[in-house]
């Protein structure tokens, strides 16, 4: 079931680094790359690829871990957090439904300052059931403590969970953290992807050194009851500090990390904004369709620039503000919907620039993409010429919501079949 | 499995105490002593991994009266706290990150709300991949945390919070309690066993020989509860030794499936002698006694006893039910 496929050249005869891996296989590659000592599992599509890499991996005796497979999402994030404050180093990964219903322990796992990394390969949630993506299962897992990044491209993949180890496990944020990548998206397309060697990861992310593991020799109760909630408060204020410096550790961990293996990532990234007038702020898979349409928009003379958004939590208001300010408009394109208030990123986004003198004049809500809808590149180039009206004051400023007029006569003719119409 | 004890009598309760003085339980809390005798048993190096409960609350930062570890998970999957944690020493050991004098002995302690209810997809999954380690249920037949509403533990003809008597429902809860001790032992548990805090040596013996096996051990504690029960907290002792008295908490084990009572009373006490002592069954009693329910529950222990005697070989007098 190996997913990996060796690149020997480029097709023109010239050498080409990497290997062909799905979006699972690097997460799988880079846990194994982490040296994680256990893997709680549980599948669902489309994570299951993940779990069962693993699972081979660690029979056939070519990761030293433990494997165990629970009986719940629940379950699994119960011994996931366990685990980690017994001193293991925790690797796992879920979707969807599972993250949903192992929400109840995120809070406790990040409640515990147990350090462990869980991959979630984003799928809409239920009903109705789909598998495709949308990010309302990961930003349900929003305000749980969890760091969040975001990643676009397989290659990604590997190279968040291992800055998500690190930072992590450091000392001054001791969170758990979330990886994402899109279902199907990346999940199941194989792209090229550069493995860290194992030396190098070996050097950029030591043996995980836990301050106050449960010991015999050295008792702790941990998730213990308080009685007060000043008490709570402060516990709660401790981990907003602590997600907080993350961002810091973050770039600190990424400048090692471009040293050692030469990729070089920020908790966001501009893609041709020097003199971006007009700028589309997105996240994971669908970003590279963005940067499609500001090519597209450029080709016609419109300087338009895309910001993407890799660390969702702790959100980086200062980088988003810092690519933000001074240009005419913005679009925040949400590939999520909260029922009753829009795109759940936009009012972050929104918030981040109310205090800033020169933000945009204009910032477009956009949802699109829901159960992995296909985004057409009139669809995403439309988002700028919104954009464009809306700031000029040729039209109202109001929420977009993408579906196009051919997919609205496929929907209708099915509405009318189960209506029992002809 | 060994055979040979190191406790006779009561004498032989071993003095150390890994529960110091003084926790938030409340006086007379029969769980929080079963915590207390089944530590003695196992000695310091323990990890305690509980549910949300009445025994969740003795654990109140920045007081632990524990000499032992600690964790906290939720109400519906301490075992799985157990999986990580048993999971977590073993890979550590076995990789040379962790001494072995570091091993520790994983128990979950939860009440009976998690035991026979909400946590049992949780527990079902670690009696599955035959998990090493102990689940201490402190079986107070309710939700005690919470406010005494009923549980599958609660027994037939109680008053509870949501089963409460009237004129329309008189006798309470109206379902039997579930049978845990036979759903773990169906499920293949190789040490299953019930315990009573006001019999001692047999509780500690039985900690004891569940030591020797590796795999999930189930141990029920048949836990008096004042709060929720409603008795004076100094009676607790004696009303756990009258539900043994009058057979409504036999003490068994079963031994890789093989089941034998540890104590057969050579006659039973009337169940009634045990109820009448309960604000819980008091509307059993009054304002006029409900003759029907109470021979309902003294048959279904005669029945219960008559079963058990056939199948061990051995007859108890049981009162009269008719
Ligand atoms: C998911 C969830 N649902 C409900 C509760 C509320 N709750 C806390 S303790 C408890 C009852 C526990 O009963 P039991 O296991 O018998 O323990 P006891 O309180 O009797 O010690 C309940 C319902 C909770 N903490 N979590
Ligand atoms: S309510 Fe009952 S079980 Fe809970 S602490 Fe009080 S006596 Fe113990
Ligand atoms: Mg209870």
């Amino acid at each position: 079931m190996p997913t990996e496929g060796d690149l020997a050249d480029d097709g023109g005869g010239h050498a080409v680094k990497g290997k062909l891996l799905t979006g699972n296989a690097a997460a799988a590659s880079a846990a194994r790359l982490a040296r994680v000592d256990y893997i709680p599992a549980y599948p669902i599509t489309p994570q299951t690829e993940i779990i069962e890499t693993i699972a081979d991996w660690v029979r056939e005796g070519t990761m030293d871990a433990k494997f165990v497979q629970l009986e719940s999402e629940h379950s699994m994030m119960t011994a996931a957090g366990t685990a980690s404050l017994a001193g293991a180093r925790v690797f796992t990964a879920t979707s969807s439904q599972g993250l949903l219903y192992a929400m109840e322990m995120l809070y406790n796992v990040s409640g515990w300052r147990a350090p462990m990394v869980l991959v979630n390969v984003s799928r809409a949630l239920a009903a109705p059931i789909v598998l495709e993506p949308d990010h309302n299962d990961v930003l349900a897992a929003r305000d749980s403590g969890f760091i969040q990044l975001h990643s676009e491209t397989c290659q990604e993949v590997a190279d968040m969970v291992l800055l998500a180890y690190r930072v992590a496990e450091d000392s001054r944020v001791m969170l758990p953290a979330i990886v994402n990548l899109d279902g199907f998206y990346l999940s199941f397309t194989r792209e090229r992807v550069v493995l860290p060697d194992q030396k190098g990861v070996d050097s950029f992310l030591p043996p995980y050194q836990p301050p106050h593991p449960l010991r015999a020799s050295q008792p702790v109760a941990k998730g213990t009851a308080v009685m007060e909630g000043f008490v709570y408060s402060y516990f709660k204020y401790n981990m907003h500090a602590a997600a907080v410096r993350a961002k810091k550790v973050f770039s600190e961990a990424a400048r090692d990390y471009k040293e050692l293996f030469g990729r070089d990532y920020g908790p966001v990234e501009g893609y041709r904004l020097d003199d971006a007038e007009y700028v589309i702020v997105m996240s994971n898979s669908f970003t590279t369709l963005g940067r499609q349409a500001v090519n597209r928009m450029r080709e016609r003379g419109v300087p338009a620039g895309l910001l993407k958004l890799r660390m969702v939590r702790p959100f980086p208001t200062e980088e988003v503000v810092a690519l933000l300010k001074g240009r005419k408009a913005a679009a925040v394109f949400d590939q999520n919907l909260s029922p009753g208030s829009g795109g759940i990123l936009f009012p972050e986004v929104a918030a981040s620039m109310y205090h800033v003198r020169d933000r945009p004049q204009t910032i477009l809500p956009v949802v699109g993409g829901l159960g992995g809808k296909q985004l057409t590149s009139d669809e995403m180039t439309s988002i700028f010429e919104e954009m464009i009206a809306v700031n000029s004051g040729s039209k109202p400023l109001a929420p977009m919501f993408l579906m196009r007029s051919e997919e609205m006569a496929k929907v209708k003719r099915a509405v009318a079949l189960a209506e029992g119409g002809s | 499995m060994s055979t040979a004890t190191r406790f006779r009598t009561l004498k032989d309760m071993p003095k150390e105490d890994y529960l110091s003085a003084g926790n938030t339980m409340c006086a007379g809390c029969g769980g929080i002593l079963a915590v207390r005798i089944f530590h003695k048993v196992l000695g310091p190096n323990v990890a305690w991994v509980n549910a949300a409960g009445c025994m969740t609350i003795a654990m109140s930062y920045p007081l632990s009266p524990l000499k032992s570890n600690w964790i906290y998970t939720a109400f519906a999957s301490a075992p799985a706290g157990a999986q990580g944690v048993r999971d977590a020493l073993d890979v550590l050991v076995a990789k040379g990150k962790l001494p072995v004098s570091e091993d520790m002995k994983v128990v979950v302690v939860t009440g009976d709300g998690a035991a026979y209810g909400i946590g049992f997809q949780s527990t079902a999954g670690a009696i599955d991949r035959h998990l090493d380690f102990y689940y201490l249920c402190y079986d107070n037949e309710a939700y005690g945390n919470t406010g005494f509403q009923m549980s599958s533990s609660t027994p037939y003809g109680s008053a509870s919070k949501t089963t409460p008597p009237t004129a329309a429902n008189p006798i309470g809860n109206t379902h039997k309690k579930m049978d845990l001790f036979e759903v773990w032992r169906a499920q293949g548990a190789p040490y299953v066993a019930t315990l009573s805090n006001s019999h001692g040596v047999d509780f500690l013996k039985k900690v004891e020989k569940g030591g020797t096996v590796k795999g999930p051990k189930l141990y029920i504690d048949f836990a008096a509860c004042p709060t929720g029960w409603g008795y004076d907290p100094k009676d607790s002792i004696e009303l756990e030794k009258l539900a043994v008295q009058t057979g409504v908490w036999p003490l068994k084990e079963a031994v890789d499936g093989v089941v034998k009572h540890t104590l057969v009373p050579r006659s039973l006490l009337p169940v009634k002698e045990y109820l009448k002592r309960q604000e819980r069954f008091s509307h059993l009693f009054e304002p006029a006694e409900m003759t029907d329910v109470i021979r309902t529950i003294q048959s279904s222990v005669n029945a219960y006893w008559a079963e058990a005697g056939a199948r061990e070989g051995f007859s108890v007098k049981v009162p009269d039910s008719a």
